[in-house]
């Protein structure tokens, strides 16, 4: 295949690009003590909550953005930034699905988030978080007959608050990065999930989000606590419209799996990646991270195919014995965009045993970077770790790269390492082309099988939309 | 069914064909034989549309079109089919998916009726039976860590299951043992038809023993020289190449 002809098949469109007219609430841009106690107030946030924000901004305010990553874009001026917009209907919060902005549901239909009937028969739960607030979680109440708890972050402080003082920040602290201290400041809304000891929970739990106001930030901030012996399966997906300025996405995940839990973490990133020339798109600079206790086991499974810049490192704390964390990670990159994505799998207990499946395609002029970490710690005994970064080239313009960092302390370990680079060859093509498949078919046919051993960790909705999602994102597009 | 008049094409740029004449009537079976080099395998790419193999001059219509004009993919769709010399792995993608694309695409572009998949997976699995390869084979990857012998017999079974109007066969029989060189034979034999041709280019006789063809054409320097019935095929393994291309040859 040519590279004129490649060119023309990345060259489609992003199909969730589209805005909403709704009536906003929006903060003016820039950052201070004052907008802080503005944000915390609006939301009615009891005074520990605020204390927390502006602890973690005087943190911020020392601290400088990472610059170790293979990244390249102008900084980030936080003072352009609106750190809070809320779309206004929604400051009664909605009851019912009846009373939710019929703009808001609009959207939502569009992106096919299944809020009414259909989901009652996907059985998926979904909260969803557009701009900077929670719309509406399904199914509260059947998930409550189960004990488990699906809210936003901003109703659990009020609800749970000794689960919230106890467990927030206590995965990702207040200062641990550039991003996550200005998120722990802002952090707007999110998700929060408990499930209690030895509760399997009856449905998959799933959250969209969505960026719609121009010049807005999104801080959300998710926190999952599985008890003793529970399991969960949490989803989230997420979109932005096409602008022309820059968005900033700064999110932080934390999970925590009890002795004996098993939290499985899905994710479909589809935020705006820019055009083709690199105008706009989202900057997403996520902190995502899990420790797991005795016997429990965290997975992390994601599908990046968004965003201008992604800088994502979800990553497992095996901190108890015999704990247990998967990583398996699909990022395709095209046009201009960048990706410095991997894990880190930090292992603390004795054996604890890890697994890293890293896809990444990049095409276009873009460029796609793998960034691992695995650590054994002294006391880690029979510690193992299995990585696998596989990466596959559409063209000739853009760039893979692989930074595996592996540190073992513990002469126990078993650490295996397995790479590969390739090209979709102009042998596979023309196999598939000399069998009448067309050119798009066959791309798409060959991006997903190199997915294959991530698609099939997914759950079976989400597989077929990552599919799809890859497909659209490849469509008219590569060759 | 297949025209060629005059074929001029180039490899990468450089003349490899130069002025190639061959008809093929449905029903018949032309063996291309010829030293290496010749333009054997570039005749099976140029007219199934390999890019970077360039039709520079002349014409090869296939049913009354020129395949110039076509896309890989619509000569397929035509009832073109293409078993490769050198078979490519498409790890991840099942053989399954990959039949069920190829035959979605060519069946439908022929008008044929759509085989749904309990069809399509019968047919798939008589297909296997019929070149000794295990039903397993459709699960796994296309090509992947097959033998070279198993990729062979797998582009058997596609071509198999295609039922193609014009079989080109690249080589087939090279590296295969006496058994697997049977057993392709028997699945080629199978496709012979009133309304099928067939093109085999291979390099030695012995394939000819199995699939006796009707006509023996040798290419040397992008032309035949010489087309005769299935009695030069034996000439050419007495005599070797040199006798016809003024070249020493030991083949």
């Amino acid at each position: 295949m040519s590279q004129a002809e490649l060119d023309k098949l990345i060259r489609s469109n992003y199909e969730a690009g589209f805005t909403t007219t709704v009536d906003t609430e929006t903060l003016p841009p820039g950052l201070s003590e004052e907008v802080i106690r503005f944000l915390s107030a609006k939301k009615g946030e009891p005074e520990w909550m605020l204390e927390w924000r502006l602890d973690s901004y005087h943190k911020w305010l020392e601290m400088t953005p990472p610059d170790w990553a293979h990244l390249h874009h102008p900084p980030i001026d936080v003072n352009e930034v609106s750190f809070y917009s809320k779309p206004k209907s929604l400051d009664d919060a909605p009851k019912s699905l009846d009373e939710v902005d019929p703009e808001l549901l609009a959207t939502y239909e569009k992106l096919g988030i299944p809020l009414h009937e259909q989901e009652m028969l996907a059985g998926v739960a979904v909260d969803v978080v557009f701009d900077s607030s929670s719309v509406f979680t399904t199914f509260k109440e059947k998930l409550w007959e189960a004990g488990v708890i699906f809210c936003s972050i901003s109703e659990a402080i009020q609800e749970y608050p000794e689960l919230i003082q106890k467990y927030m920040g206590s995965v990702v602290p207040k200062g641990d990065n550039f991003y996550a201290a200005l998120n722990s400041a802002v952090f707007s809304d999110g998700s929060f999930v408990y499930i209690p000891k030895g509760v399997r929970c009856p449905m998959e739990l799933s959250t969209y989000f969505r960026i719609n106001e121009a010049n807005t930030g999104q801080f959300e901030r998710t926190l999952i606590i599985a008890d003793e012996g529970s399991y969960v399966s949490y989803l989230e997906g997420c979109t932005a419209p096409q602008r022309d300025e820059n968005q900033l996405h700064a999110a932080v995940v934390e999970l925590v799996a009890m002795p004996g839990a098993e939290i499985k973490y899905s994710t479909v990133q589809n935020w705006y990646p820019g055009d083709e020339n690199g105008k706009g798109g989202i900057y997403n600079f996520v902190t995502k991270r899990g420790v797991a206790h005795d016997n429990s086991k965290i997975s992390w499974t994601q599908v990046e195919t968004g965003s201008a810049i992604t800088w994502k490192y979800p990553s497992v704390i095996l901190r108890g014995d015999n704990s247990i964390g998967e990583f398996y990670s699909v990022a395709l990159t095209r046009h201009m965009q960048q990706a410095d994505t991997g894990t880190k799998m930090i292992h603390l207990g004795k054996n604890t045993k890890s697994t890293i499946i890293s896809k990444g395609i990049s095409a276009g002029r873009s460029s796609n970077t793998y960034r691992g970490l695995v650590r054994i710690s002294p006391r880690a005994e029979n510690a193992r770790n299995f990585t696998q970064c596989d990466s596959l080239l559409l063209g000739d313009t853009c760039g893979a790269h692989t930074f595996p960092y592996i540190e073992s302390k513990n002469p126990s370990a078993t650490i295996e390492h397995e790479a590969t680079t390739s090209k979709v060859s102009d042998d596979q093509m023309f196999l598939c082309r000399q069998r009448g498949i067309d050119p798009e078919k066959a791309v798409s046919m060959i991006v997903n099988g190199f997915c294959k051993e991530v698609f099939k960790e997914l759950p079976m909705e989400f597989a077929v939309e990552a599919g799809k999602l890859l497909e659209v994102s490849l469509e008219g597009a590569v060759g | 069914m297949l025209e060629i008049r005059d074929l001029h094409a180039t490899v990468a740029d450089k003349p490899i064909l130069k002025g190639l004449n061959l008809t093929v009537k449905p029903g018949e079976v032309h063996a291309i034989m010829g030293p290496n080099g010749s333009g054997k395998s570039t005749l099976a790419n140029v007219l199934a549309g390999r890019d970077n193999y360039a039709i520079t001059g002349g014409e090869a219509l296939f049913e009354g079109n020129s395949l110039a004009d076509l896309e890989p993919e619509e000569r397929a769709q035509a009832g073109l089919f293409l078993a490769f010399q050198y078979p490519v792995e498409i790890p991840g993608v099942s053989n399954m998916e990959f039949l069920k694309a190829a035959l979605e695409s060519v069946r439908g572009a022929q008008g044929k009726e759509e085989w749904d998949s309990v069809t399509l997976l019968r047919q798939a699995r008589a297909a296997c039976k019929q070149v000794n390869l295990d039903a397993s084979f459709l699960k796994r990857g296309v090509n992947e860590g097959f033998s070279g012998g198993e990729k062979k017999r797998n582009e058997i079974m596609q071509m198999l299951l295609m039922e193609p109007k014009l079989a080109l066969l690249d080589e087939t029989d090279s590296g295969l043992d006496i058994d697997a060189l049977q057993t392709v034979a028997k699945g080629v034999n199978s496709l012979r038809s009133p309304e099928r041709g067939i093109v085999l280019v291979t390099h030695y006789q012995r394939l000819l023993d199995y699939i006796v063809p009707d006509f023996v054409h040798v290419l040397s320097n992008g032309q035949i020289i010489k087309s005769g019935g299935k009695e030069l095929a034996h000439e050419l393994e007495e005599k070797g190449y040199g006798w016809l291309t003024g070249e020493e040859e030991s083949a």
